[in-house]
């Protein structure tokens, strides 16, 4: 086994474990977090099936963000649809024989990596060229953004450029499911692309991109509009008011 | 009126998205609060020794307490979408009252003190210490937001600078910076029992004069009953409805329509105010404290009607506070709800808006109208914040912004809404809200109504219109105040009620 294949397989494993646990961390925070006051953003739905379309409207579409603005509507739609497509295709790396529904989306996968790429860089534009977002940019958003861009054309560049050895690495990945560890192919655009995956999966749990998880925590998008027919009360307002009585 | 000593914006057709202006509104202070309101609500009333550490004690306190600040510290992608939706910053252009900007004022304290990129790398996220510089942005930019939530509308993981404003303020409170204006009313109304100090025997006589002129004016003896124990409804309203005009305007509206219904109803000494500055400062258990004189007040009363006249962040709280902090409403299953509960007639909702009323009312065909009488006027509606983005009316989503207009077009003929973007949800704060509705904040008082003056001056002179009907004292009061600075005069403003009491008819 090459000391390539040993960090990489470590760097995976690592990568994964700080992925699901730190995420499974932060979502225990949140739902342990009491929502002390009934406070969506009305109007709200007063039931828990218009919450959960309100949710989905959200996560799929972005309404809010439609609402707001055009240009970020567009692009990080075009990237979270780009991004959602070029994830679905690579499992495909970790299965044999491959299901019917992944087989379908390899092509709409394959040219999705432009959309994602050219969502992003329309994102990358406003930091520079609005100036309210400029004023707001911090070195992280730049960086957060040049690493999924790096990702993009890395991979991309796979696809439809310099073919890399895809049978040795889906050898690799299912090795890596399977405990079996596999060589990983040395082509420096993989090692690249997939040092880059790994690193994107180490800062998730500590970054900005808690915001996938966020949103469904967010008290103004998933609270039910019921204040006056539902007593609504946290447990440490509960414990304050029985110490009180 | 005085010269002001800042530039007051010009109307334009459409509300512009200025160019940043760093520093722009950074001079604007309010003041401080004194020792004796700060004692009294159990704070510091000046900078602690250890105020640092005390601030950092209390940010991690709130984000256990607070799920919202807790998610709306961590989901922030600095995107742009609230860069332009605040009111404060399309009238400053200070970067800093941008929704994202403001919140970072905290996120980069949460960041650098409790996450891990912050304690390690604190220039590549933004984090940064605590700092008296910082600690002074705070208490100017945090008072510089009125809460109105419009940021909220458009953020798509619904991060509500409200709720970072309302940590900020409490923190702040914690380490012996208050502001003068929300500390004295925050004891005036749990010491008197009203936020403007109107002490009982006070409002009696303003309550006996009020009768009078209603009989002189009408020849019917519309009454405004105090303390009636027995009373079926007890009206909790504004103490600004007792005393300002155009509020008292209002107060004369719900007095026609209770006596127009034959309905006995009561006011309350105790619950002389529906307000509650509580909200503003994100104190829960002071707001509960300002809450609990409502019920209170309604037990010792044995009323079995609660209805809330016309102001915003009190309806806020009402609707959506009351049930949770002092159990007026349903579904509480512990003794100290169920004790009111089962006073409450549960025919009706409680707490109930007075426009819910009134309409209601209407649609029963309780309430006869001259249409007429109020022809003189055309009117738009404003409508206010708290009602919009954070209550309800009725019982279908959106009723908060169907029932006001419904009213004015019952009782009058001519009504023009303002531009789609300036309204229901997305409507724009009067500029006053929140605890800013004081003479120390004029200058931002005046620039945050521009995109509201700028909507309002294009139905003026499109449609003629020359009447702002709304529902809340705050705003009441504010355009009284900031309608002169834009060249409009201070009589177009007036509540919805003032409207119904100008063409209702009595017998």
């Amino acid at each position: 086994m090459t000391s390539l294949t040993v960090i990489y397989t470590g760097l995976f494993y690592f990568a994964t474990i700080v992925l699901i646990g730190g995420v499974a961390f932060r979502i225990y925070e949140y739902s342990r977090t009491p929502a002390p006051l009934v406070i969506p953003t009305t109007p709200a739905p007063t039931t828990n099936t218009g919450v959960a379309m309100r949710m989905a409207r959200e996560v799929v579409l972005f309404e809010s963000l439609f609402k707001s603005n055009k240009w970020i509507w567009v692009f990080g739609w075009l990237f979270h649809v780009g991004l959602a497509l070029v994830l679905l295709r690579h499992i495909r790396y970790f299965q044999e024989p491959v299901w019917f529904w992944v087989e379908f989306l390899q092509p709409f996968g394959k040219y999705a990596s432009f959309m994602m790429i050219a969502g992003l860089a329309g994102l990358w534009a406003r930091r520079f060229l609005v100036d309210r977002v400029r004023y707001i940019s911090t070195p992280s958003d730049h960086l957060m953004l040049a690493l999924l861009i790096a990702i993009g054309m890395s991979g991309a560049m796979m696809t439809f450029v310099v073919h890399t050895d895809i049978v040795a690495l889906k050898g690799f990945a299912l090795g890596l499911l399977t405990f079996d560890i596999q060589p990983v192919p040395s082509d420096p655009i993989l090692l690249i692309h997939l040092a880059l995956v790994a690193l994107l999966m180490i800062i998730f749990p500590v970054s900005k991109l808690l915001h996938a998880p966020g949103i469904f925590f967010s008290p103004t998008r998933n609270q039910k509009d019921n204040p006056r027919e539902t007593r609504h009360i946290a447990p440490w307002a509960a414990a304050m008011e029985r110490d009180k009585a | 009126m005085a010269a002001a000593e800042f530039e007051v914006p010009t109307l334009t057709e459409y509300t512009v998205v200025p160019k940043i202006k760093e520093g722009a509104t950074a001079h604007v202070k309010t003041f401080p609060a004194a020792e004796v309101s700060q004692t009294y609500l159990g704070y510091p009333w000046t900078l602690t020794e250890d105020w640092q550490e005390r601030a950092i004690n209390k940010m991690g306190d709130l984000l256990g307490k607070y799920r919202s600040l807790r998610v709306f510290m961590d989901a922030c992608v600095h995107c742009g979408a609230c860069t332009d939706k605040c009111h404060y910053f399309l009238g400053t252009a200070d970067p800093k009252n941008m929704p994202v900007a403001r919140q970072d004022l905290m996120r980069k304290v949460y960041r650098r003190y409790f996450t891990l990129p912050g304690k390690i790398a604190p220039w590549l996220v933004g984090a940064e210490d605590l700092t008296k510089e910082t600690l002074d942005d705070w208490f100017g930019y945090y008072h510089q937001c009125s809460e109105c939530r419009r940021c909220s509308v458009f953020c798509p993981y619904g991060i509500d600078t409200a709720e970072v404003t309302m940590a900020g303020r409490e923190i702040l409170n914690h380490i012996g910076i208050g502001q003068k204006y929300s500390s004295e009313i925050l004891v005036k109304v749990q010491k008197i029992g009203n936020n403007l100090g109107l002490p009982g025997p006070a409002l009696e006589d303003t309550l006996l004069g009020l009768e009078e002129d209603i009989e002189a004016d009408t020849g019917v003896p519309v009454k405004m009953p105090l303390d009636v124990e027995g009373a079926e409804i007890m009206l909790v309203t504004p103490s600004a409805d007792f005393f300002s005009e155009p509020h008292v305007e209002s107060l004369i509206g719900y007095a026609k329509v209770f006596h127009a219904a034959g309905v006995s109803w009561t006011l309350s000494t105790k619950a002389s105010e529906a307000g509650n500055f509580g909200l503003f400062n994100g104190n829960y258990e002071t707001m509960q404290k300002v809450a609990m004189r409502i019920r209170d007040a309604a037990l010792e009363l044995g009323c079995k009607r609660i209805i809330v006249g016309e102001c915003g962040h009190a309806w806020r709280v009402a609707y959506s506070f009351w049930n949770t902090l002092t159990g007026i409403g349903y579904g509480g299953n512990d003794p100290f709800s169920q004790k009111l509960q089962q006073q409450l007639d549960n025919r009706y909702p409680q707490p109930q808006h007075i426009c819910e009323y009134t309409w209601d009312l209407i649609e029963k065909d309780v309430l006869k109208f001259d249409k007429s009488l109020n022809d003189d006027r055309v009117i738009t509606f404003h409508d206010s914040c708290n009602v919009a983005r954070g209550s309800r009316m009725g019982t279908e989503p959106g009723g908060q912004f169907t029932i006001p207009r419904n009213i004015i077009k019952a009782v009058a003929n001519n009504f023009h809404d303002m531009a789609a973007e300036t309204i229901g949800e997305t409507t724009f704060c009067c500029g006053g809200g929140g605890g800013l509705l004081t003479d120390d904040l004029i200058e931002v008082r005046v620039k945050g109504a521009l995109p509201r003056m700028n909507a309002y001056n294009n139905v003026a002179q499109g449609q003629g219109v020359n009447f702002l009907a709304l529902i809340c004292a705050i705003c009441k009061a504010q355009f009284t105040k900031v309608l002169p600075y834009y060249g409009f005069d201070r009589g177009q403003v007036g509540g919805v009620h003032q409207l119904v009491s100008t063409a209702i008819k009595l017998d």
